[in-house]
């Protein structure tokens, strides 16, 4: 049984306080949420246990700061997507605009179209999984958990990278500064194995190649001056 | 035989020996010179400014006997829970990383002493200033280094740092000597490398998204608690305007002489605005927008004594806050430690290499003996003590001039020593009824 509110009739801060009460509940619940017509910030700062359909497409950071929950938006979603999650699952079923999962610490974010740019901005523990395409510059100052790209890479991927691994199927346009291609050893088969079967994606990890940091901009070095 | 003449052996004012001392270095290292503090060349300052006192047109208050409130509340625009400060004056947002964790614990206890509230920085919150901070304010960054959203909800205001007056437009870099295991693990970070902080936050670009982006901290949080905006001294009249219209309940604004934990010299030094010359433009976009008072307004960068405060509030704003001053108050740069500064080729009071980790005062460092050095208790009194004066200072300039709340205190209030100070603070030039740009002249 889930209970349906409607954005039509209830405005944004009933949704939301509605969702993070019944999160903070641990009831596990399940909720509806019928005609988002791309607002922004919904549900978003869930802390706890529960389960959310968005039927429709959303604006800005939809399930920002997500603990727990299980989130998913049957449309697209708009920049920000999931931006600091913390865990628990967010799906997107149609594209996510700029900057999904910036800055997310833990949890799955799984994007089954394209992802635009800055995917993966500075995460910090986050796994995601686009079944698509990435835009430019993702990856920028990524520190920790891993990015799985079924499609293609754009631009300047892991751009001033630090210890976030990335696995790209299709090809990348270009790597960023300090970013290489690396060796795919077992344990990254296996890690991929996982991830590509949490996200559901139908994909072999051998296809995958692997990239992660050169490690040369850790510490300042003059003569690696032109790379800053 | 007469000895011809000779000059005298004459420096040069272009080429000083601190001038040539920075060639050597350069050229020797191959990088800028990164340093902690403010901007170290003298810039137009609240010191050019003077007080006129009361006198035939306007009777003063008594001195310790007339009441002269210093209350000020923030976040009064949108939030639930606005922020009730005693005096003010609040303490600015200083890194974990670049401040040890019994330093924050000392702001805290020195902040909550006297009745005001204590900022996080980059790095993220720690027990130690959450524990001793009555009022606490979160710190939300570029790098989110740490950023999480139970923090945010425990938090007592969120401030959205979109710039430095050290560094407008520049991000941080913590050196890898500061990186211990406890540093490392706060920033989700390999320890001993150097961590940069981003110049630009990662999710949002521009004053339309920042306000989607305050939404969404709104929710997180309630709508309860008070959103500033940091903003570095660049162009504070549009920047002020911009975070009005982002949805700030309150602007913090830091001119160039702010304090910063390690930023590149030449950047301290040459971008961004003197604090007195960023004050009237900001306050001048408020009134444009209806929001002076409504919106509030904390200056910062270079106050050190209750004239700076009082000042700063007769141009308007509604606080100020401290950075560099509260560290001197703990123990930063004190003469006690004269040997060992000279030890590391400087001496008290100058001593700026604050991302090395080896302040003898245990202040700016992560090593375990030299923090053992500062003792959060005394050292937390002592920041009381000089808030209080702080406070009080400010008070007998208010009463001094007549007013019975320090917010009382304006621009009418003033005179400036320089033809500067008076174009910066739009006040007469001593003894004139003149500024430069004063309309009708
Ligand atoms: C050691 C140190 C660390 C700082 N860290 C931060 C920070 O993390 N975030 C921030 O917005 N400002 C930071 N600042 C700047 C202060 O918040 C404040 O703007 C400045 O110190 C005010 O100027 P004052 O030092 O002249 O009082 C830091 C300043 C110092 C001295």
């Amino acid at each position: 049984m889930s209970t349906t509110l409607n954005m039509t009739e209830i405005n944004l801060r009933e949704v939301n306080s509605t969702l993070q009460d019944a999160a903070k509940a641990q009831a596990n619940a399940a909720y509806v949420i019928e005609n988002p017509r791309g607002s922004h910030a919904v549900a978003c700062g869930l802390d706890g246990p529960l389960t959310v359909t968005v039927k429709g497409s959303t604006g800005y950071y939809c399930a920002g700061m997500n603990k727990e929950a299980a989130i998913t938006v049957e449309g697209s979603a708009g920049p920000g997507v999931a931006e600091n999650m913390m865990s628990g699952v967010v799906t997107i079923e149609g594209d996510a605009s700029q900057y999904a999962g910036a800055t997310g610490h833990g949890g799955l974010l799984n994007i089954k179209g394209n992802a635009s740019s800055r995917c993966g901005i500075s995460m910090k523990g986050i796994d995601i999984v686009v079944h698509g395409n990435i835009g430019h510059m993702s990856a920028f100052m990524a520190q920790k958990g891993n990015l799985v790209v079924l499609g293609d890479a754009g631009d300047a991927l892991g751009d001033s990278l630090y210890e976030a691994r990335l696995f790209v199927r299709g090809t990348v346009k270009s790597l960023g500064a300090d970013c290489i291609e690396k060796e795919m050893r077992p344990e990254h088969i296996a890690l991929l194995t996982e991830l590509l079967e949490k996200a559901g994606a139908d994909a072999k990890p051998e296809e995958f190649k692997r990239y992660g940091s050169a490690r040369k901009l850790y510490n300042f070095n003059i003569d690696h001056a032109d790379a800053y | 035989m007469e000895k011809t003449p000779q000059t005298e052996p004459r420096q040069s004012w272009t080429f000083s020996n601190d001038v040539n001392s920075e060639i050597r270095r350069a050229a020797a290292t191959g990088i800028y010179d990164i340093r902690g503090g403010g901007a170290k060349r003298r810039v137009p300052h609240f010191d050019d400014l003077l007080f006129l006192g009361a006198s035939m047109s306007r009777y003063p208050l008594e001195g310790y006997r007339e009441k002269c409130e210093t209350s000020v509340t923030l976040g009064t625009r949108f939030a639930k829970k606005p922020i009730e400060l005693k005096i003010p004056v609040t303490i600015a947002g200083m890194s974990f990383g670049s401040l040890s964790g019994p330093a924050k614990e000392a702001l805290g206890r020195g902040a909550t002493m006297a009745g005001t509230s204590t900022t996080t920085g980059d790095g993220g919150m720690t027990e130690e200033e959450r524990g001793h901070s009555e009022m606490l304010v979160y710190q939300y960054l570029p790098s989110r280094y740490g950023m999480n959203p139970d923090d945010l909800r425990r938090a007592d205001a969120i401030e959205v740092v979109v710039g430095q007056g050290a560094k407008p437009g520049g991000g941080g870099m913590l050196l890898g000597q500061k990186i211990t295991e406890r540093v490392a693990g706060m920033r989700d970070l390999p320890e001993g490398i150097d961590q940069r902080s981003a110049c630009r936050h990662p999710d949002w670009t521009g004053p339309d998204d920042l306000e989607i982006k305050i939404l969404e901290l709104r929710e997180i949080t309630n709508w309860e608690k008070p959103i500033y905006i940091k903003i570095g001294g660049a162009r504070p009249y549009y920047d002020t305007a911009l975070a009005v219209k982002a949805g700030a309940d309150v602007i913090v604004l830091d001119g160039m002489q702010g304090g910063t934990a390690a930023t590149q010299d030449v950047f301290i030094e040459h971008v961004g605005q003197p604090t007195l010359a960023c004050i009237r433009p900001a306050v001048q976009a408020l009134q444009d927008l209806g929001m002076h008072r409504e919106v509030q307004l904390v200056v910062s960068g270079g106050i050190r004594t209750g004239a700076d405060v009082a000042k700063a509030l007769a141009l308007g704003a509604d606080a100020v806050s401290i950075g560099t001053a509260a560290l001197v108050a703990l123990g930063d740069n004190d003469p006690k430690w004269e040997a060992e500064y000279q030890k590391l080729g400087t001496t008290t009071g100058a001593y700026d290499d604050w991302h090395e980790g080896l302040d003898p005062a245990g202040i700016t460092t992560q090593d375990p003996e030299l923090m053992a050095r500062l003792d959060p208790e005394a050292a937390g009194r002592r920041l009381r003590n000089y808030l209080n004066v702080l406070t009080l200072e400010c008070q007998t300039l208010a009463r001094a001039c007549g007013h019975n709340h320090v917010h009382n205190l304006e621009p009418e209030d003033l005179c400036a020593l320089t033809m500067e100070a008076a174009a910066m603070a739009q006040v007469p030039l001593a003894g004139t009824n003149w500024y430069p740009g004063k309309p009708g002249f």
